[in-house]
Formats: structure tokens, sequence, C-alpha cells
């Protein structure tokens, strides 16, 4: 039985996203929707839409209240009864999913053509019958007491006035499951980013605005994802995405160590006919010399490009970065359709770099 | 409607054995203790049930409005959460109708069932109450009725954009609306504009009643008219105003008088918090500690007591301010702590040992609850004893140390604070002042400064709502940190004028 005032609710979460909506370029530049990242919902801290009134200011009117303290001591839970704009904190649910979509319309994202016929059979087990056997675990307890129920009825042995129902051996039921294979394009995410010391907590932070949202619109496209992360300084490793996000090193830069770390895990993993293939790599566009960068270009040019779909490159500018690795990428591969290069100085910056990076439908 | 109907979308149970049985003696036990209640209709309801009703404002038949969802999605975390919950909602109609929580322990419901009684005695004879409309769900369905309609009509979009501009004015209503017996509208009254004529014969007229005179003197009064104020006197109820003088179209007009109607409604609900609710809990411990309660649940009974009248330092506590002022006033008249000679004993030995054995305790709280308001209850029961007695203070917010601190617990600041929080139920009283400001056909309302800043932001938005119901330009005369300001708004732009620091932006 639905409930009217779910028709209420639902208006109520369509208002909410259209806000989402509005409001998608503070959300982009803001940690509330990545903090709050669930498996497969965000909770997004709503302002309770108010109603405007003629009201008193929250801190003008004071109160009264019952208990100890004496003049100028503070008051617990004082003013928490006021509805100020901002106090109550109303969490609105948008699945990664709506997000994704949200995020697509509004920045007018192609959908992704995943190439050639790179397709894996994925397979997903589905729970869609009941059995006669099967494992203790899967037992469907209704479904075997109302199977007791009517074997005890048609033996006669069952009393309503003292209505116990014991389940045997024969009556019990269980949950059975089929598996399906479903075709589904499957894309790999590499995320590379530069530790060293010139990269600081600022810089760090827009990356992980930005690959939140890579994340959510590539997740939307493919079925199957897998993201995998690489930090260098000097050295490159590979790491998990929180180390990614935590680390901070203090060497000096060799881009080309990461590039020959990423091209290892491709060539070991990723066969480029399986899989639709994707590096991102953020740095402040520091390295340590024109050497490394001449090596960076050749790896680039002739081991990971020639399998990927795209590759971004974001510069995440600091006050000690030169920035000449964006302008040496420029110089190299400024017309190749499969780079893509950004500069994210600041928060606002990280919805026109995602524009450019997914802009391409690739 | 039906009874059956009544929850639409809901099916109607019935009351367990054992909680009807319990209702059945509950109701003659409240009645034979002198409670007056019209008949009185229990419903079962799940927690959703109940947080949808509460949602609604207590009327599951309401006009459909984003508010009420976004409401029942706070209340549904706050019980998933465990932060709230809700144990009975009642409501002021004949026959009154009150839903219990289904899986409330039932020392749970005999308390609710209690408290319940006693609240409905409350709507039936506070004074406060008698002009409400007793059939509201009937009328609360009429009206969602009509809004689906409307929405049929102008579509959902145009809807609710109107009545969200309403339900930003929803508090704009006279608090004494209910009680007032209007003059008729000036609209109404015979315009005196005709000059006045002399008795003459036809033949005489031209010359005693000249003709450039007549026309001088009609002039004359065209002018005097113009000039007279509109409203002549200022306008609380600003929504009426709105509803009897802004150019709306009829269907505009439909929702306005919904909100309004509805506002007004649960009007005296706002102005009798503390003592409705002092009131049912009064009773509810009364009945269940002499009359209801088995052995076996005084705990539970206990539990369920204390967690309705915890205090929070921070917070006055409306069930619990309520029934220790109605214990107060039971005990000092049937003590006769009352009249000249009490008032006049200074002598804090003799105070504390006066009983005349007056016993007019239980006869003054039903005159009290049939005579008065939150408002006049504590002026007139609020004394320095209990002030003291009961730890009260008056707190403030500190802008140095961004916290709130107890301010001070001198009886005079404490109840004139209160009393100020009481007032027009803690809204700024705000009237129409004029509605032809500048002659320009512009909406001038005045906010009674009583010592409290309105809130700027609120107030922008506030006025530009109204703007647009008016369809002129509107401005608010009001004074910010003790500067008279003038708030104005067309519908698309915001100006302040005097605004202090800030010069005019």
């Amino acid at each position: 039985m639905v409930l009217p005032i779910e028709n209420d609710l639902d208006r109520f979460r369509r208002i909410v996203r259209g806000r989402v909506r509005k409001d998608l370029r503070r959300f982009m530049g803001s940690d509330e929707l990545v903090g709050r990242q669930g498996k497969k919902v965000v909770s997004i801290p709503i302002p309770e839409i108010h109603i405007p009134r003629f009201r008193y200011g929250p801190n003008e009117q004071g109160g009264v209240g019952q208990g100890e303290g004496d003049p100028g001591d503070p008051v617990d839970g004082a003013g928490e009864a006021g509805d100020a704009p901002g106090e109550h904190m109303l969490e609105a649910e948008v699945t990664i999913e709506e997000l994704a979509e949200i995020l697509g319309e509004e920045l007018e994202l192609p959908r992704i053509e995943p190439r050639g016929r790179r397709e894996v059979a994925s397979p997903r087990s589905k729970y869609t019958g009941i059995s006669l056997a099967g494992p203790e675990s899967l037992r469907h307890a209704r479904r075997t007491f109302r199977q007791a129920l009517k074997r005890q009825i048609a033996a006669g042995t069952y009393d309503p006035a003292n209505p116990v129902v014991i389940p045997v051996k024969e009556d019990r039921r269980y949950r059975s499951f089929q598996v399906e294979t479903e075709p589904s394009s499957a894309a790999i995410i590499l995320y590379i980013m530069d530790v060293s010391g010139s990269m600081g907590q600022k810089q760090k932070d827009l990356v992980r605005l930005e690959t939140f949202w890579i994340d959510a619109w590539l997740t939307h496209n493919y079925r199957n994802i897998d993201t995998r992360f690489i930090i260098h300084d000097a050295a490159a490793r590979e790491v998990d995405r929180d180390t990614f996000f935590r680390t901070k090193e203090s060497g000096g830069t060799l881009i080309s160590s990461a590039y020959r770390e990423a091209v290892r895990i491709l060539e070991a993993d990723y066969p480029p006919a399986d899989w639709n293939i994707y590096v991102f790599q953020f740095s402040d566009g520091d390295n340590w010399s024109t050497a490394d960068t001449q090596a960076c270009l050749e790896i680039l040019g002739q081991k990971i490009l020639p399998v990927a779909n795209l590759f971004g490159y974001g510069q995440v500018d600091s006050e000690y970065g030169s920035g000449q690795f964006h302008k040496d990428l420029e110089a190299s591969f400024g017309s190749d359709e499969r780079v893509v290069l950004t500069r994210i100085p600041e928060r606002d910056a990280i919805m026109d770099s995602i524009r450019a990076f997914l802009g391409k439908g690739r | 409607m039906d009874a059956p109907t009544l929850i639409h979308g809901l099916k109607r149970r019935p009351l367990p054995r054992e909680i009807e049985e319990a209702r059945e003696r509950i109701q003659a036990i409240a009645w034979n203790a002198g409670l007056r209640f019209c008949e009185t209709v229990f419903e079962m309801c799940s927690f959703d049930e109940v947080n949808m009703i509460a949602s609604y404002g207590g009327f599951p038949t309401r006009y459909p409005h984003w508010r009420f969802g976004m409401e029942y999605l706070r209340m549904k975390k706050g019980y998933e959460w465990g932060l709230q919950k809700i144990y009975e909602m009642v409501i002021n109609t004949e026959p009154a109708y009150a839903y219990l929580l289904d899986n409330n322990l039932l020392a749970d419901q005999k308390t609710v069932i209690a408290h319940v009684y006693a609240h409905v005695d409350f709507f039936q004879n506070n004074a406060y109450f008698a002009p409400t409309n007793r059939k509201m769900l009937d009328e609360m369905a009429n009206h969602a009725a009509r809004v689906r309609r409307l929405v049929d009509r102008h579509g959902e979009g145009a809807v609710e954009r109107f009545l969200d501009r309403c339900l930003s004015l929803e508090n704009l209503v006279d608090s004494h609306a209910l009680h007032v017996r209007r003059p008729p509208s000036e609209k109404d009254l015979p315009q005196d504009l005709e000059p006045q004529r002399l008795p003459s014969k036809s033949y005489m007229d031209r010359f005693v009643n000249p003709p450039e005179v007549l026309r001088a003197q009609a002039e004359k009064r065209r002018k005097k008219a113009q000039e007279r104020k509109f409203p002549r006197a200022p306008e609380h109820d600003v929504l009426l105003f709105l509803l009897e003088h802004a150019p709306l179209e009829r269907w505009q007009a439909d929702l306005l008088a919904i909100v309004r109607e509805e506002a007004c409604y649960f009007v005296p609900q706002g102005q009798t918090k503390i003592m409705n609710e002092g009131w049912a809990t009064f009773w509810h411990t009364r009945l269940m500690t002499r009359h209801i309660l088995s052995d076996a649940e005084v705990v539970d009974y206990a539990d369920h007591h204390a967690g309705t009248v915890a205090t929070r330092p921070g917070q006055l506590n409306p069930y619990k301010m309520g029934l220790d002022l109605f214990r107060d006033i039971e005990e000092r008249w049937d003590k006769g702590r009352f009249g000249k000679d009490w008032i006049d004993c200074d002598d804090p030995g003799e105070r504390a040992r006066w009983d005349t054995g007056a016993g007019l305790g239980l006869q003054k709280v039903f005159e009290v609850r049939r005579d008065h308001n939150d408002v006049s209850f504590v002026d007139a029961f609020l004394t320095e004893d209990f002030c003291r007695e009961h730890g009260l203070f008056a707190w403030e917010y500190d802008p140095g140390s961004r916290q709130y601190v107890v301010d001070t617990r001198e009886f005079r600041a404490v109840k004139e604070k209160l009393l100020f929080l009481l007032s027009n139920h803690g809204q700024p009283r705000i009237a129409v002042t004029d509605a032809n400001h500048a002659n320009r056909g512009e909406l001038e309302l005045t906010h009674v400064h009583e010592g409290v800043d309105l809130q700027l932001e609120w107030a922008r938005e506030t006025l530009g709502n109204l703007a647009r119901v008016w369809g002129r330009p509107v401005c608010l005369v009001t004074r910010v940190e003790d500067r008279e300001v003038v708030l104005l708004h067309d519908g698309d732009t915001f100006r302040a004028e005097g605004l202090p620091g800030r010069g005019e932006s």
C-alpha cells in the first residue's frame, strides 16, 4: 500500500534533485558529496528547503531555559530548537547512477561508444526461484513453514486450537539462483599522480574531487570497471585508493617511472582487445629533467596511446610547479584526438576539466 | 465523510481487544474526574502512518505539497536514527480523532489514551478553541480536492509556485481573527461622494444649490476620499487583506483562502502549547497513578512519563512547564495561597506554613483551562516562587564566545522574556498600514518592533513573495539596530533604505 505522503515525498525529492542540478558546479568543487560516498548512493546534505517567512533572527531572540548555571555560563542545547537555515541538514540520497546522469545532462557529455568488440561476458547470479534442495543458508523460512502447514493439514495433524507447525526435512524449501551471463563492455581507469614534495594538500584535494566525477561517469558507461592507482616521485609504485590520496613523499619527480609502471600494468592485465583503457595523470607539471620528459613522450607515444581510448592530463597548478610538462605534452600531442590536456588551478575549474576529459565521447 | 474511509489509502484497524477495554475504562475514569470530552475515535497506526499523519499536521486528507514530504522525510530519519518518536497524535475535531502507534507497550497506550482525553477536554472547553471549525477533517479534504482540481486545470508548477508564495505569508494572520466580528469591508461601505443638496423647490434649485458650488464640493470630497488612508487602521490580518484587495485570479484567491483558513485553524494550538500539553500531562499522570496502572506497569509508565517531562537546560519543555504550573495552581488554591493577605505576607516562615484549607485547587485548574491562553496563563500564574523553585533562567546568544549563555535568573526579566516569546506565538507582528503608499498603489507594511530585529535575508525573500502576490511594489517599515529601515521589493529587485553601517544597498 502506498501512503499518499509518498507523492509529496517524491515531489520533494524532485525539487532536491533540481537543486543538485542547479548547484552542480558548487557540488563538484566541494567535499560534500565525495566525503559521503556509499557503495551505490551518495547522501547529499541539503540545507532544508525553507519557505521564507518574516521571523526573528535566531541569535537575537534568546530564550528561557530551566536548570543549573550562573549568568555567563554556557547553555546546552539552547538555540537548537530554532530553525535557522543550515541548522537542520536533510540528507537526500541520490544514487551515483543518477548523479552521473545529472552530470552527463548538465555537461552535455556524449555517451561513450565502447571501442571495437571489447565485450566481456560477466556472470551474474539472480535469485529467481525455489528449489527442493540447497544450502541451509538459503533456506526460505516462510515457504518451508507454508509447506509444513500444507502437509499437516493434508495429514489431519494440524490443530487450529494449538497451531504448532513443525517442518520436517521434506518440507524444506530453498532459494535457487541462476547464473546469467550478460555481455558487457569493460574499462580500466588508470590514475597516475605525482606525490612529490611540490604537490600540496590543496592539489591532492582537487585530484580527489576530479577522480570521483570521472569514476561516476565512466561507471555509468561501462558495466565492468577496474580502477588502478599509481603514485610516483622519483620512483613509481602501484597503491590502493586510500594510499593514493594520502601519500606524501618529498623526493624529486621522474614522470617516466610512472609511465613505465602504467605500461607494465596494462600489458600484464588488460589486453586492449578486451578493455577500454583510460589513463588519467595529475601533476603540478614539474619534471626532473628534459631528458626524462623526452623518455615520457616516447613511452606515451609508442606504448600507451596506441592502446588507450583516452589519455587525460590534468595539471593542478601549485606555487612551486613550473607547469612545463603541460607545454611539453601540448607540443608533442596537442593535436592528438586521444590526448586531452587541462589545467585545474582551483575547484571551480573541475567542471570544465571534466567536460574536456569526457566531452569527446571516447 | 464516512469513518471507514477516514484515512484515505489506509486500512482502518479496530483497536485490539485489550486496548479497547483499557480505553473504555479510562474514558469512564476521565469522565468521573470531571473531564468533558466529545466522542473520540482511536486509530491504530504503523510508524510510517503516524509519521505521515504528523507531517500533515494531524490531517491525513491534506492537500498535496512538497513540504509535507520534506517533513515526513525528516520524521522518518529522526525515528530511524533514534532521535525522536511520536507516541500519539490527536486532532481538534468532532468527533476527535486520535492515532495510536501500534507497537507501543500497553502501559504506553494507556498513558496516551488518558493524555488524549485531556487534550480533547481542552479542545472542547478552552475559550480560544471555541470558534474553531470542528469539521476541519472534512474541510481539509475539501481543500485537498480543490487544490487537486486546480492542479489539473492550471498545472502542478503554477499551483505549487503560488502555494509556496502563500505559505511564505502564512504567519501573517491576526491571531485573534477567529474571535473577531469584522466590520463590513471598507469596499462595501457606501461611498459618500455625492455633494449635499439643500431642499428646495425645483424652480429655486439653481439658486439654492448653485451648480458650480456643487461641483466644487464634489471635487473636494473626491480629493478627501482619495487622501483618506486605506486601511484606516493597521490591518493585522494581512492574508485577509490580500484576499480582499490584491488583484488575484480566482484560482489564486482560492488557494490563498485555503492557506489562510488552515493557518487560522491552527492558531489556537500555537497559542496554548504550554497549557494544552501541561493539561494533558497533568491529567495523564493523575489518572494513571491513581486509577489505571497495574503494578507490573509502574516502571514502564514512569519511564515514559520521565521522558515526557525531561528537560534540557536550553529548552523549555512545554509538557513540564505546563504540568508544573497546573500543579502549582492546584496547590496554591488548595491551601488558600492567593488574594491580598497572601500577597502582602513577607514572612518566609509563615508563607511556608500557609494553609487555609481552602480546597479550591481542582475547581481553579478547571477554570484556568477554560479562560486562559499561554500568554495570560504565564502572566497570571508564573510567580517568583515558582521561577526560583523550578530554576528558570533567561539565556541569550553571546557573540563574543559564539555560544548561548545564561543571561539572568532575575524573576522580572525571565518572565518578560518568556511572555515575549509567547506573544503572537513567537512571530513578529506585521500589519498593513497603507495600501496606496506614495499614492502609487504600493503596499506598505509596518513591523511592530518589540526589541528584536527581523532576520533580513528571510525578510527579503518573503517581501518578494508578497510583492508577487500584491502585483505592485511593497515595502516594510521595520527597525534594525535601533534605526528605522525600509525594505522595498518590487517583485524583481530588493532594496533597503537606512540600513546601519551599510548605507543604501
